[in-house]
């Protein structure tokens, strides 16, 4: 299990010059390129990718922020300059099917692109997995048990409320034969991890409370052995509580990507 | 006769004055721009229907849900009680319906006992205010006036309550008595029990019931008449405002057609612009906003379900959801006010930013949605936050620093943090 990759991510230049097309994009979002832990998810992704044998592609460094912080922090100018320039690239690449590794991604090509000339059909990581789980491509085999581990799973807010998805990464908790306990606020009551909305970029109001420990306090009341997440914004703030409140050695946090690849050994 | 002519004087002045503030509110609403809610209209009336109509957002919290509902159910059947009243003032008749017989005892003693369901979940809805004092009830925009306004709504309804089971009960103590005019008609389930604490001479109960019978009909004008400037709007508006609703996914934020225009522009010099609303970007005072803001603000009866799972707020920032659709309305109610006394185009100096929600409250929203997840009638604070924001930074340029770096990042690096674009692909060589 190295964390090195075995093999080359393809981009989507190379295939259009070898004369191949993919199947799926995969965009790996800001996060899940320079965030040194979100690249650990990002490599996950392209080990599952790789495993089960879809024709996928990156786009390398013609990708760019989507603008999705942006817009949040109400630029609507430099939201739709990135999402002009980054459509201009999908289209000419003749994209029909995207995977994000980020809710905020998945969230903006999905809803916000559309309008603007960019139509795909966009799934969340997670929503793959599932998808690849229930098609008996991925299995819970080959790798570390999580027998009997207690996981708790934190909802992205733009992947859960923003988008109705919450099914799909506790499928993905479901086929490791763990204790999945939840979170008091949880699904559509869940509470956000505090990055949402352009906040993971300053610093936070004045208050009593940071909302990260707000949450982490919650998570931990569950006693858990994982706790699991599906954007790297959330991962940041919830490891960064988990280790405020000392608990690191005992709590991982992990995202649903990394989690299935630890339990099929990939 | 005078009781008739006095009645349908007073029915008609309610009326008259009712409208006439509805048509000022309707005029409020329309100083917004415009939004088009008009598309999928079979799923919006489904919309309404469950929202509105069957309460089912309330279900997330059960008591308070299960109270309400007696209250509404109680409130909207009684009110046919209303139109038999309206008949009798009118004519002068006395219980007109009671000629369907079985079908009319029925009718009084199910409005009986869903009359005494209100009065009973009025009272504890007042304990949970003002004795228990729960915490969704208060905060910094829960001011002496609208902790009043609830009291009084919740007081208004228990006294109309009180009048028709008293009236009832004099009444049914007349029909033994064997009075004239009084027809023996009706079911008295729970007004039965009201009959010992009358007096018995026939005068006396003339009076109760001729009282009560005046102060109920003329409470339900006088509520009608309150209804514009309470919260307790949200009886007629939760209806519109469900059906307008906001049916896109959540996590969507509008694009802004103006800026559409002004990028592809930039981009194709060759580039026709589409019509687009002139103004400015965002949101500085209410008639920046969309009407459905605007009706979202009336809409609102400050429940505080927003504000109390807002993570902001929950962690003690300034930010209340709530108080954001509050500050709206009243900024839109003085603007309406401006109006009024000196036209179109004044310019009292205010604004809806700054002089009622400050940049710190705007600043600390995370977008979450979990305030429009919660609110019952499908009111959206975070439109109104995110207007704010866009006129703060694209027409002030004037946000926190360190989003203004992130902002200049995206721009020159395509990232949101200072790393070279040509670095992006590096995660797939390094361990």
């Amino acid at each position: 299990m190295s964390e090195q990759l075995n093999f080359e991510v393809p981009t989507m230049a190379e295939l259009i010059a070898k004369g191949e097309e993919s199947e799926i994009l995969f965009w790996v979002g800001c996060a899940g390129s320079y965030d040194e832990r979100a690249q650990k998810t990002t490599r996950d992704i392209c080990k599952i990718l790789h495993h089960v044998g879809i024709k996928y592609a990156v786009l390398g460094t013609e990708e760019s922020c989507t603008g999705d912080p942006a817009k949040r922090a109400g630029n609507e100018f430099l939201f739709q300059m990135q999402a002009m320039t980054n459509i201009e690239v999908l289209n000419a690449y003749n994209i029909k099917k995207i995977v994000t590794g980020c809710p905020h991604c998945f969230n903006t090509i999905k809803n916000e692109y559309p309008g603007l000339g960019g139509s795909y059909e966009v799934i969340h990581h997670t929503q793959l997995i599932q998808q690849l789980i229930d098609e008996g491509k991925l299995k819970a085999e080959g790798g570390e048990s999580f027998k009997g581990k207690k996981i708790t799973y934190h909802d992205p807010c733009y992947l859960g409320r923003g988008n109705g998805v919450y099914e799909a990464p506790r499928k993905a908790l479901e086929v490791l034969d763990a204790q999945l306990v939840e979170m008091k606020r949880c699904k559509s009551n869940g509470l956000c991890c505090g990055a949402g909305g352009a906040q993971m970029f300053k610093e936070p109001e004045k208050g009593i409370k940071d909302i990260n420990i707000e949450r982490i306090e919650e998570a931990l009341e569950t006693q858990p052995n994982i706790i699991a997440a599906g954007c790297p914004f959330c991962m940041t703030m919830i490891s960064d509580g988990v280790k405020l409140k000392d608990q690191d050695q005992n709590v991982q946090v992990l995202d649903i990507a990394e989690i299935t690849v630890r339990a099929n050994g990939l | 006769m005078i009781a008739q002519i006095i009645f349908i004087a007073i029915t008609l002045a309610a009326i008259a004055l009712f409208s006439y503030n509805i048509k000022k509110v309707i005029r409020n609403i329309q100083l917004g721009k415009s939004a088009d809610r008009s598309d999928q209209p079979q799923k919006r009336l489904m919309t309404m229907l469950k929202v509105a109509f069957g309460q089912t957002k309330m279900f997330f919290r059960p008591i308070p849900a299960f109270l309400h509902l007696i209250v509404y159910a109680g409130f909207v059947i009684i009110n046919i009680e209303v139109l038999e009243i309206l008949i009798d003032g009118i004519f002068g008749s006395h219980r007109i319906f009671s000629g369907l017989g079985f079908i009319y005892d029925f009718l009084i003693g199910s409005f009986e006992i869903l009359a005494f369901g209100v009065w009973l979940g009025c009272a504890i809805f007042l304990i949970r205010r003002n004795v228990i004092k729960l915490k969704r009830f208060s905060g910094v925009e829960m001011t002496k006036w609208p902790r009043s306004d609830a009291n009084y709504i919740l007081i208004s309804e228990i006294l109309l309550m009180t009048a028709f089971l008293l009236m009832n009960a004099a009444d049914a103590k007349l029909q033994a008595l064997g009075a004239h005019h009084y027809t023996n008609a009706g079911a008295f389930p729970i007004s039965q029990y009201l009959q010992n604490l009358l007096p018995n001479s026939e005068g006396a109960l003339v009076a109760i019931e001729r009282g009560c019978w005046w102060f109920h009909i003329i409470g339900i004008l006088a509520f009608l008449n309150y209804l514009p400037y309470s919260k307790h709007f949200h009886i007629l508006f939760a209806f519109p405002n469900t059906y307008f609703s906001n049916l896109e996914p959540k996590g969507e934020f509008t694009n802004m057609k103006s800026v559409t225009n002004e990028v592809k522009a930039m981009l194709d010099p060759s580039f026709t612009p589409e019509e687009a609303e002139p103004g400015r970007f965002g949101a500085k005072d209410v008639n920046d906003l969309t009407w459905v803001n605007l009706m979202n603000a009336y809409t609102c009866t400050e429940c505080g379900r927003c504000t109390s799972v807002c993570p902001a707020n929950i962690t003690g920032k300034l930010l209340s959801p709530r108080k954001i659709m509050m500050d709206t309305r009243d900024r839109m109610e003085e603007v309406g006010k401006n109006i009024d006394k000196t036209g179109n185009g004044f310019d009292d100096g205010k604004s809806l930013i700054d002089s009622y929600i400050s940049r710190e409250e705007i600043w600390a929203c995370t977008s979450c949605n979990a305030c429009t997840e919660a609110c019952p009638i499908n009111i959206d604070p975070l439109a109104i936050i995110t207007e704010l924001r866009r006129y703060a930074v694209m027409e002030e340029s004037q946000s926190p620093a360190s989003i203004n770096t992130m902002l200049g990042n995206i721009e020159n690096n395509g990232a949101p943090w200072k790393y070279s674009p040509a670095d992006r692909f590096n995660w797939a060589k390094e361990s």
